[in-house]
């Protein structure tokens, strides 16, 4: 069995990162990352899983973290070596109870909430945020029984779904997967339930205006997950900036009421919220704008869209981002993150639902399974991560590793 | 020796390559023989003293008015109204026509003691024009002594306060003009009549109206009922007009209408190749061809507009008549006819047109690709009387290079209409029905209108209605040399040289099919037969 190990290597991040240069996942052969032989983690307690992954996503935060653009924010956060890959579908070598008791048997496909929270810390009492579902919010990721990791993928006790060789989850992060999924759209489920995430603590109103900035994975699944649990309560309008001819088509699929290029998004909410134009930024705007890219440029075009009192959420993942911060003081707007996942309640006053258990419903509504658009063995991870960080370019959404066969398949 | 009249040559094959314009280029291009190119006639002897010929239309006018002095007295209150910047093209040498004449105007009012004389710019709902462009229309004298006193003032279609309902007309068309114009008891209102479309009634009821009244005649049906818009009798855009005129007069505006025509004298020394016939070339020509195309070629495209744009035409009077509105149209309508008419034998299978840097709505700016529709589609589809000259079905060819680039200071709805809805839909219909009002009413755009140098909120669909009829009539449209994103936005083909453009065309209207060429400018109408 095989998995890409990520080491803690200076020279090799150092090179990594001086390839970057040339494109995101350039340097994947050149940095920390390696093809090294791999036995499934022990398993750290009795109710813990062994999880053989069938797909595993590459994600935009995969690829800064390979690529060392990375903030140092999440050093602390992590321990080496682990093996990436946090968006996982596998299936289960052993029975058990999952999370709400239900039984879970060998072979069930199931999806891990990679966040490694209390509960897979062994942490009682849970620290406030997990007590109240807030598991994404964990203020012990770093502590308790297991090594530093803020996720599956980051953490060295657990394994990565960038194997063959089974990875551990603890039964509060499975979800077993209805069989009416397939593998494609199963391994989307970890990405929606991040959207899923935003768009619920959004807190959209209704008539209100929407614009997502970016079309790639997240993005796409921030317009699905606005479809499919915002629109029906408050008839928003979804206005989306693709960079690219297939994104744009998605993003119409998927239910946007108007999607443009990214240089003409401003221009269409403009027009559609009857703003004027002051110093380079709309007086009106969206109530609400999802930047889905995390980037000091993307930022910058959120904070001229939106309107006085709106709201700016952070889906895609920043790093060290320069941005002028007067027109977010001026106009008394809020900028906040959505990160991860856990208890959701879509509408006020109902049962809170994990948010996987959302996102498992939008990926199947919405088909999302179609956004991977390519698949690769592992012995090809330098080109299945060059493809990833030119997944736009390319015509592709998500490129994933194929677990499934000892050479994988290609697509 | 006497101007020659207009002129459609068969190519055979001794005819020399063809010119066309390519936007701010040119090329020879080397039509299929059988095919013809209509020549404008040779531009008309101008008259020998416009000044003398001024005072004597305003002395002697026509229809049921009294001379101009005579209507002229102390304490009353004189407006006049004088054509934009859209007018001439290219921008006419000074002294333009309208100094010419709004100087007599002035000189007599001043002779009658007239104090309250006011000057307004007819734009409706074009562009406000610069204080140089305006210095340029009027001459220093007349811009130093009315502009610093608020005296010159350019229409606001959009201020309340400076309109007048006049009422409706027996079809329901609301009747808004600017108020001081229509309240003043004399309406004076200076044309230029560079095409059969301009002037007449239109020149109070468009160029002093609001959105209100235009969007009864400014919409996708009226144009394709204009068969064409340049003749007024088979036009109903003139019909809303005249209706509008006639109630605008017996609402009791008093308007003393001045229309004026030019020689199509388009190009200065250096340029006169461009408006000769290109087997007549001598040496000169032949020279002044090749280091013009030779050097624009290797001159940025914004370099070479500018340099189109600060060329100003020769253009010389050829009339002018004053009176009564209608009187004065029918003698202007025979004098641009008499400069611009070519009679045309039967319709062709394809029409192919050089479209040059320029038309009436990007005085100083880019040609962007609503104002290339509107310039092939609009206006030189329809220079015809009688039936188009391609036929129903045949394929238009323009050679531009349409960039997709706007001004944003002069067209930024343009810009949205161009992203936002032709992305949709290029029915001109179902552009007005979905997204007309909310262009229209759209405050950015209002508040660029009344404070910038911005074309009105609602002009871009104006300019897709005015390609409401070619796009009915033809099978295709193909611009050759464009830039093929642009191309394919505005629903046309894009084709790399002629020759493709030629073979594209012939899967539309089959093999061996008839070609004419339109060879302006200058300006000319076909009177097909």
């Amino acid at each position: 069995m095989k998995a890409l190990v990520f080491e803690r290597n200076i020279a090799r991040f150092a090179a990594s990162r001086v390839a970057s240069v040339f494109g995101s996942g350039r340097g994947a052969g050149i940095g920390p990352l390696q093809l090294l032989d791999a036995t499934a983690p022990e398993l750290p307690a009795e109710d813990w899983f062994r999880l053989r992954p069938l797909l595993s996503g590459i994600c935009g935060s995969d690829l800064a973290t390979l690529d060392g653009r990375s903030s140092r924010y999440f050093e602390d956060m992590v321990s080496f070596p682990f093996v990436p890959g946090h968006e996982v579908v596998g299936v289960l070598d052993d029975g058990g109870l999952d999370h709400a008791g239900r039984r879970l048997e060998p072979g069930t496909r199931a999806v891990i909430e990679p966040v490694l929270g209390c509960a897979p810390r062994h942490i009682l009492p849970p620290c406030p945020q997990c007590s109240q579902g807030h598991t994404g919010l964990c203020g012990n990721i770093a502590f308790g029984a297991l090594e530093p990791g803020l996720q599956t993928g980051f953490c060295t006790d657990t394994g990565g779904g960038w194997s063959t060789a089974p990875l551990v989850a603890h039964r509060s992060q499975l979800h077993a997967v209805p069989d009416a999924l397939s593998d494609e759209d199963a391994v989307i489920v970890e990405p929606t339930a991040c959207a899923v995430h935003a768009v619920l603590s959004a807190g959209i109103a209704p008539d209100d205006l929407v614009a997502v900035l970016g079309a790639g994975t997240l993005g796409l699944a921030t317009v699905a997950a606005l479809d499919r649990i915002s629109r029906p309560d408050t008839g928003c309008t979804v206005m989306v900036g693709a960079k690219h001819p297939h994104q744009r088509e998605l993003a119409a699929t998927l239910g946007a009421d108007t999607v443009v290029s990214p240089d003409q998004l401003a221009r269409a909410i403009r027009r559609q919220a009857g703003s004027l134009v002051l110093a380079g930024r709309l007086t009106g705007g969206a109530d609400v704008v999802f930047d889905c890219v995390g980037s000091s440029e993307s930022l910058a075009q959120a904070l001229s869209m939106v309107r006085p009192r709106g709201k700016v959420v952070l889906v895609g993942m920043p790093g060290k981002v320069a941005v002028d911060l007067a027109p977010l003081w001026h106009r008394e707007l809020t900028l906040v993150g959505a990160y991860a996942y856990g208890d959701e309640r879509p509408t006020s006053g109902t049962t809170p639902r994990r948010t996987f258990e959302l996102a498992l419903e939008v990926v199947a509504d919405a088909g999302l399974g179609s956004l991977v658009s390519a698949a690769y063995p592992l012995e090809r991870y330098e080109e299945a991560i060059a493809h990833a960080g030119a997944a736009g370019r390319r015509g592709a959404v998500k490129v994933v590793f194929d677990l499934r066969k000892p050479k994988g398949s290609i697509r | 020796m006497s101007p020659r009249p207009g002129f459609v040559l068969d190519v055979d094959r001794s005819t020399p390559p063809t010119l066309f314009w390519h936007g701010e280029r040119f090329s020879l291009e080397k039509l299929p023989e059988g095919s013809r190119v209509i020549y404008a006639p040779e531009p008309i002897d101008p008259l020998k003293d416009p000044s003398a010929a001024i005072r004597a239309a305003l002395t002697h006018p026509v229809g049921d008015q009294d001379p101009l002095p005579e209507q002229l007295r102390p304490g009353m209150q004189l407006t006049i109204a004088f054509d934009d910047i859209s007018l001439p093209l290219p921008p006419m040498e000074r002294p333009d026509i309208r100094q010419l004449v709004i100087e007599q105007v002035l000189d007599m009012a001043a002779e009658a003691g007239v104090d309250d004389v006011a000057l307004i710019v007819a734009l409706a709902l074009h562009r406000r024009m610069t204080e140089p462009e305006l210095r340029h229309a009027l001459g220093d004298r007349i811009y130093d002594a009315f502009a610093p006193n608020g005296l010159l003032t350019q229409h606001d279609a959009e201020d309340p306060d400076a309109l007048v309902h006049l009422g409706q007309t027996e079809e329901g068309e609301d009747v808004e003009i600017n108020k001081r114009a229509a309240e003043s008891d004399l309406l004076v209102y200076v044309n230029i009549n560079l095409v059969a479309m301009d002037g007449g009634h239109k020149s109070v009821a468009t160029g002093l109206s609001s959105y209100k009244s235009l969007r009864h005649h400014h919409n996708p049906q009226t144009m394709q009922q204009s068969r064409s818009f340049m003749d007024q009798h088979r036009s109903e855009l003139h019909s809303s007009n005249w209706r509008m005129g006639r109630l605008i007069a017996e609402s009791g505006v008093k308007v003393f209408q001045i229309e004026t025509t030019l020689n199509n004298d388009t190009f200065p020394t250096a340029f006169k190749f461009l408006q000769k016939r290109e087997w007549e070339w001598k040496a000169k020509d032949r020279l002044g061809y090749l280091a013009a195309s030779k050097a624009l070629d290797r001159t940025p495209p914004r370099y070479a507009r500018q340099i189109f744009h600060s060329v100003k035409a020769p253009h010389r009077m050829t009339s002018v008549q004053a009176g009564e509105v209608e009187a004065v149209h029918k003698l202007t309508t025979d004098n641009v006819w008499a400069q611009q008419g070519v009679v045309v034998e039967g319709q062709t299978d394809i029409l192919t047109m050089g479209l040059p840097y320029i038309s009436p709505y990007n005085v100083n700016s880019v040609l962007n690709p609503i104002l290339v529709a509107c310039l092939g589609l609009g206006y030189l589809f329809n220079m015809y009387r009688g039936k188009p000259l391609v036929r129903e079905g045949g394929v238009l060819i323009m050679t531009h290079p349409t960039p997709w680039e706007f001004n944003p200071v002069h067209h930024p709805s343009y810009i949205d209409f161009f992203e936002q809805v032709l992305s949709q839909t290029t029915d001109p219909i179902e552009v007005a029905d979905r997204f007309e009002e909310s262009f229209a009413t759209d405050p950015w755009y209002i508040h660029l209108y009344r404070t910038g140098h911005a074309y009105h909120g609602v002009h871009p669909f104006y300019m897709w209605y005015w390609c409401a009829h070619a796009l009915q009539h033809l099978g295709a449209v193909i611009i050759v040399g464009g830039d093929p994103a642009a191309v394919h936005r505005l629903g046309f083909r894009a084709a790399s040289t002629l020759a493709d453009a030629l073979e594209m065309a012939a899967d539309v209207v089959g093999p061996s099919p008839s070609l004419t060429h339109l060879h302006a400018p200058p300006i000319l109408m076909a009177d097909v037969q």
